[in-house]
C-alpha cells in the first residue's frame, strides 16, 4: 500500500497503479452462454407477465428470454431493440430491482427473480458486438428534426425518426454524445466504453447526424431550430445542482458529485483524479451512492453518506445502498448538513443536524454532530437549467410541462427524459419517453 | 425398515434395483463399483458370439433435455458387447464369485438357429450366473441381422427361441420385449407359451433424438450420416408403465412375473413400476446420467416410503395398483372435479389462465375487480387438470370432488350419486340393454 493511502488531504494516486483496474472492473460480470441459459430456463413465460408492465419501455421479456433459451440470440436482441433501442445500456445500469426483477412471479416464489437484467446484457451484447443491425431507414420523407441533448432521450427519439425516413441533427453541449451514459453513470457500470459503442450502434441505422459543443442558449435556439427544421425535440436533462444551502460550501473542497463522476468517466488514468481521505456525500439517491462508492475505490479510506431522512425514503434502491455498503462505504440517516467551516491543517469540519420527522415534515433536533473530513460531495439532486432559453415552454414543478405525446406547449417541440415534468431521473424512462415522442412527432410531420 | 430382499423367479438380490443390460454392465471393472455401490443386480450386458461385434468410433448418443439440461431422453446406437465372449464369460464367473449374494443374470443375443442357443447357454451356465435375459429387444444394428426387435417382434419367433432356451438351459430364462410393437401383450404371451420364466420390459424406442440443422444429418452423426437409435431415459417411463400393467392385466399372462424397464430414476418410479406388477425394477439411463451413487437415495427412498406407509416387503405393494387400471368404458363418468387455486400459494404467473383460455375451457380469470387474479369460473370448468400440470407451484392447483347431490355449475345438474359409466350412458349407441 503506498503511503497516500493514509494522508489527509484531497490527493491523487492513492492507491497502487494495478489496483484501479481491479476496483474499476465490471460491476456485474456478463454472463456466459451456460450461465444464460441456465437463467433463461428459469421464466416461467408468464401470461400478460408482470416484469413487461414494470418495464418502462415495455420489453416482452418472456419472449426474449424465451429466445435466448432457443439459441435465437439474435431475435431475442431484436425483441428488446424493438422496444429499447438502448436496451443495452438499461441492461447495465437500470435499477432492475425495482423493476422488472421485482416483479418476478420467481421474486414471489422464491425471494429470487429471473436474471431480467443480465439475460438482457447476454442478448444484446451478442448482437452488438456482432454488428447486427435489425432495421433499415423508410423511404426519405424530405423532413427534418432536430434534438438538442444526445442523451438517452435523444438518441432513442433519433433513431425511431430515423426509422421512418426523417432526417435528424443532434446537438450536444458537450464534447461527447452520450449524455448522462457518457458523463454520468458509475464506471464500473459500463466498462470499456460502452456508451460510445452504444452511440455508434444506434446512428448506424443512418440518417442522423450529431453535432457536439453546441449548447442550447449558446449560438442555439428552439426558435432557430424549429425555423431550421419541421420539429424540434429537447432532451436536455438536467444540468443544474442543487446547492445545500448552508455556510462555507462554496469551498474548493466541497465538489458537485455529479461532475466528479464526470471526470472519473473521462479519465485515461484514474490514479490521477484526486480523491480526500475522508469523504463525506450528502444525498440519498443513486448519484450519492456512485460517488460514494467510486470514490471509496479510488482509494478513500473512509466514505460516508449522509441523507436527512431514513432508508426506507433513499432514491437509490436497496441493492444499490447494500453493494457500497459491501464495498466499504457507511451510511448515516437523519441528519442534515448546516455549516461547512475549514480547519487550520485544511480539513472540513463538516456540522450535522440530527433530523426526525414532526407532524410528517422533517425537523431539526437540535442536536448536532460534527464531522472532520478532507472533501465533501453535494448529490442532492439535480435541476432543468431554465434561463431564457427555454422561455417559450411552459414548466410545471421546474421541468418543461408535456401532454401525453410529449409535445410542449410549443406545438412544433417536443421533449423527454429528467427536463420533463415525467421524468423520473432513469435511463429507461428517458428512452421511453424519446421513443413515443418520435412517434408523436412522425405522426404530426405525417398528418 | 422395510424388506426389501427380492426373489425373482427364484434369483435373490438384496433389493430390486438391478442395472439392466446396457454399457454400466458391460465389464467387470463397472459391475464391481456398482455392487460396491449397493445395488442388488446386473444384468450383464448382451453377449454374441465371436468375432464379437465392433461399434461406430463415437459418437454413440443423442439425448433431449429439460431445464437446466437436465436429461430426459437418450439415445443410443451402441451394439451388444464388443468384447470377446470368453473375456466376458471369465469375468461374470468372477463377480459372481466375489459377489454371491447379489444377482448376476446374463443377457444373451445370438442368431435365430437353436445351435448357436444351445452353445452359448452351456458356456454361460458354467459361470455360474443367476439366469439368462433374451434380448428380443435392440431396435437398432443387429435387428438389421435377424436379432433383437427383429426376433421380439414376431411373436412365433419369440416362443421358438424361448422353447430352445429353456430346453438347453437349467437356468431361469427372461425374456427382454421390445416396445416396438402395437400390442405387447402379444409378445409377451409368446415368450409365456414358449416356457420363459418371466419377461423384462421394455427395451429401447426406435428414435430419431434430433437433426443438425447445419450438416442436415440426424444426431449422433457419425461421418455425416446418422441411423435411427434406442431412446430411454425418463421420457419412457409412461410407456413403459403402461405396457407393464398390460401384460400384469392380461389373464394369459398374469401370472408370467414381469422385471421393469423403462426411465426408472428414484424410488418412487421404482416403487409405480411394482405397484403395476414388476417383480423387481432395471435402471440404466438415470445410472449413466448420475452414477451407481444414486442407489443410496433408490433404497433409502423406497424403505422410507414403506415405513411410513406400512408396507413391510415388497409383496405388500406388488400389483396393487393392477385392479385401479381400467378401459376408458368402466370409468364413472358421473365423477365430478373442479380446479381449485390457493392463493396464498399462487404466484400469478398467469400459465393457468392462458392454457385455459387459449387451448382449453376458458374457465380460469386473469382479472378480479382489476386485480391481477387467477379464479376457477365453476360454469366453464370440465376438471381437465391442465391447469394443475402447468402450474409452476407444487399443490397451488388442486382438483377438488364436488360431492354426489352438489350442483355442478357447468351442466346446471346435480352431480349424481351412482356409478355411471359409458357402457350405460344413453349416449352410447352400443350400451348394454340391461333393463
Amino acid at each position: 500500500m503506498v503511503d497516500r493511502y493514509l494522508e489527509d488531504g484531497i490527493l491523487d494516486g492513492r492507491l497502487d497503479a494495478g489496483d484501479y483496474d481491479g476496483n474499476f472492473g465490471d460491476a456485474h460480470p456478463p454472463l456466459d452462454t451456460h450461465e444464460a441459459l441456465v437463467a433463461a430456463d428459469r421464466c416461467y413465460f408468464c401470461y400478460d407477465a408482470p416484469c413487461v408492465t414494470a418495464c418502462p419501455t415495455g420489453i416482452d421479456i418472456p419472449k426474449f428470454i424465451r429466445q435466448i433459451s432457443t439459441g435465437n440470440l439474435d431475435g431475442s436482441a431484436r425483441t428488446i431493440f424493438d422496444q429499447n433501442i438502448l436496451g443495452g445500456m438499461c441492461a447495465r445500469v437500470c435499477p432492475t430491482e425495482t423493476l422488472c426483477e421485482q416483479a418476478c412471479v420467481r421474486e414471489t416464489a422464491e425471494g429470487k427473480p429471473v436474471q431480467i437484467g443480465l439475460l438482457q446484457r447476454h442478448a444484446t451484447d451478442h448482437a452488438m458486438s456482432h454488428g447486427r443491425q435489425f432495421y433499415s431507414r423508410a423511404a426519405e420523407t424530405g423532413k427534418s428534426v432536430a434534438i438538442i441533448g444526445a442523451g438517452p432521450a435523444g438518441l432513442a427519439c433519433a433513431h425511431r425518426l430515423a426509422m421512418k425516413g426523417h432526417a435528424v441533427v443532434v446537438y450536444d453541449a458537450r464534447e461527447k454524445a452520450g449524455g448522462l451514459n457518457e458523463f454520468g453513470i458509475a464506471t464500473y457500470k459500463t466498462v470499456d466504453d460502452f456508451a460510445q459503442h452504444e452511440v455508434d450502434y444506434v446512428t448506424a441505422i443512418g440518417g442522423i447526424e450529431i453535432i457536439t459543443g453546441k449548447r442550447l442558449g449558446d449560438g442555439l435556439s428552439i426558435d432557430g431550430l424549429s425555423k431550421a427544421h419541421d420539429a424540434v425535440f429537447v432532451g436536455i436533462g438536467l444540468s443544474g445542482v442543487n446547492a445545500l444551502g448552508v455556510d462555507g460550501e462554496d469551498d474548493a473542497a466541497v465538489a458537485n458529485a455529479v461532475d466528479f463522476i464526470a471526470a472519473l468517466r473521462q479519465a485515461s488514468d484514474l490514479s490521477t483524479i484526486p480523491v480526500g481521505r475522508r469523504v463525506m456525500v450528502i444525498g440519498g439517491g443513486m448519484t450519492a451512492i456512485d460517488v460514494a462508492t467510486q470514490a471509496h475505490l479510488l482509494g478513500a479510506q473512509e466514505v460516508t453518506i449522509a441523507y436527512r431522512r431514513g432508508r426506507e425514503q433513499m432514491n437509490a434502491s436497496e441493492v444499490e445502498q447494500n453493494q457500497s455498503t459491501s464495498k466499504g462505504v457507511n451510511i448515516r440517516h437523519w441528519m442534515k448538513p448546516v455549516e461547512v467551516t475549514k480547519t487550520d491543517s485544511g480539513s472540513l469540519l463538516v456540522k450535522m443536524e440530527y433530523t426526525t420527522l414532526s407532524g410528517g415534515k422533517l425537523a431539526g433536533t437540535g442536536k448536532f454532530q460534527t464531522f472532520e473530513v478532507d472533501q465533501l460531495f453535494k448529490a442532492i439532486g439535480q435541476t432543468l437549467e431554465a434561463g431564457d432559453a427555454l422561455a417559450g415552454l411552459t414548466l410545471e414543478q421546474g421541468r418543461i410541462k408535456v401532454d401525453e405525446s410529449f409535445r410542449t406547449s410549443n406545438p412544433s417541440v417536443w421533449a423527454g427524459g429528467d427536463c420533463t415534468t415525467g421524468g423520473d431521473d432513469l435511463t429507461v424512462t428517458a428512452v421511453a419517453q424519446g421513443r413515443d415522442a418520435a412517434e408523436s412527432i412522425h405522426a404530426a410531420l405525417s398528418a | 425398515m422395510a424388506d426389501l430382499r427380492n426373489d425373482f423367479v427364484g434369483i435373490k438380490s438384496p433389493n430390486p434395483f438391478w442395472l439392466a443390460s446396457a454399457p454400466p454392465t458391460d465389464k467387470e471393472y463397472n459391475v464391481v463399483r456398482a455392487f460396491k455401490a449397493g445395488w442388488g443386480g446386473v444384468v450383464w450386458k448382451t453377449l454374441g458370439l465371436d468375432p464379437h461385434i465392433v461399434n461406430v468410433g463415437g459418437p454413440r448418443y443423442g439425448a433431449i433435455w429439460g431445464a437446466d439440461r437436465r436429461l430426459l431422453g437418450l439415445n443410443n446406437i451402441e451394439l451388444i458387447t464388443d468384447r470377446p465372449l470368453e473375456v466376458n464369460l471369465q469375468e461374470i464367473k468372477s463377480v459372481k464369485r466375489d459377489w454371491p449374494d447379489r444377482a448376476v443374470v446374463t443377457s444373451l443375443m445370438v442368431p435365430c438357429e437353436e445351435p448357436c442357443w444351445e452353445e452359448i447357454l452351456r458356456q454361460v451356465e458354467d459361470t455360474g450366473c443367476d439366469g439368462v435375459e433374451l434380448n428380443f429387444g435392440c431396435p437398432h444394428g443387429m435387428s438389421e441381422r435377424g436379432m433383437g426387435a427383429a426376433v421380439g417382434q414376431v411373436p412365433e419367433y419369440i416362443e421358438m427361441v424361448t422353447r430352445w432356451a429353456k430346453a438347453n438351459t437349467r437356468m431361469p430364462v427372461i425374456v427382454k420385449l421390445t416396445p416396438n410393437i402395437t400390442d405387447v401383450r402379444y409378445p409377451a404371451r409368446a415368450a409365456h407359451a414358449g416356457g420363459a420364466d418371466a419377461v423384462s420390459l421394455i427395451n429401447t424406442i426406435s428414435s430419431i433424438v434430433s437433426v443438425d440443422l447445419d450438416s442436415f444429418a440426424p444426431q449422433p452423426t457419425i461421418d455425416g450420416k446418422g441411423t435411427h437409435g434406442g431412446y430411454c431415459g425418463p421420457a419412457v417411463k409412461p410407456i413403459a408403465l403402461n405396457m407393464v400393467a398390460a401384460i400384469a392385466r392380461d389373464p394369459e399372462t398374469a401370472s408370467l412375473p414381469i422385471s421393469g424397464i423403462g426411465g426408472v430414476t428414484t424410488w418412487r418410479d421404482a416403487a409405480e413400476f411394482i405397484t403395476l406388477g414388476a417383480g423387481n425394477v432395471q435402471v440404466c439411463t438415470a445410472a449413466m446420467t448420475y452414477g451407481f451413487k444414486i442407489i443410496d437415495d433408490l433404497v433409502e427412498g423406497l424403505e422410507q416410503w414403506m415405513d411410513n406407509a406400512g408396507h413391510a416387503d415388497l409383496d405388500a405393494i406388488h400389483g396393487r395398483a393392477i385392479p385401479n387400471v381400467t378401459e376408458w368404458q368402466y370409468l364413472n363418468l358421473n365423477y365430478t372435479t373442479k380446479a381449485r387455486i390457493d392463493q396464498d400459494s399462487c404466484i400469478k404467473c398467469g400459465r393457468c389462465h392462458i392454457a385455459c383460455e387459449d387451448t382449453s375451457h376458458q374457465a380460469i380469470t386473469n382479472m378480479v375487480d382489476g386485480e391481477r387474479r387467477f379464479e376457477v369460473i365453476d360454469e366453464e370448468c370440465v376438471g381437465c387438470n391442465l391447469c394443475v400440470n402447468v402450474c409452476p407451484v407444487e399443490s397451488c392447483i388442486t382438483m377438488e370432488q364436488i360431492p354426489s347431490g352438489d350442483m355442478d355449475e357447468r351442466t346446471g345438474k346435480p352431480v349424481a350419486d351412482e356409478y355411471g359409466n359409458w357402457t350405460m350412458h344413453p349416449n352410447n349407441p352400443m350400451r348394454d340393454a340391461a333393463e
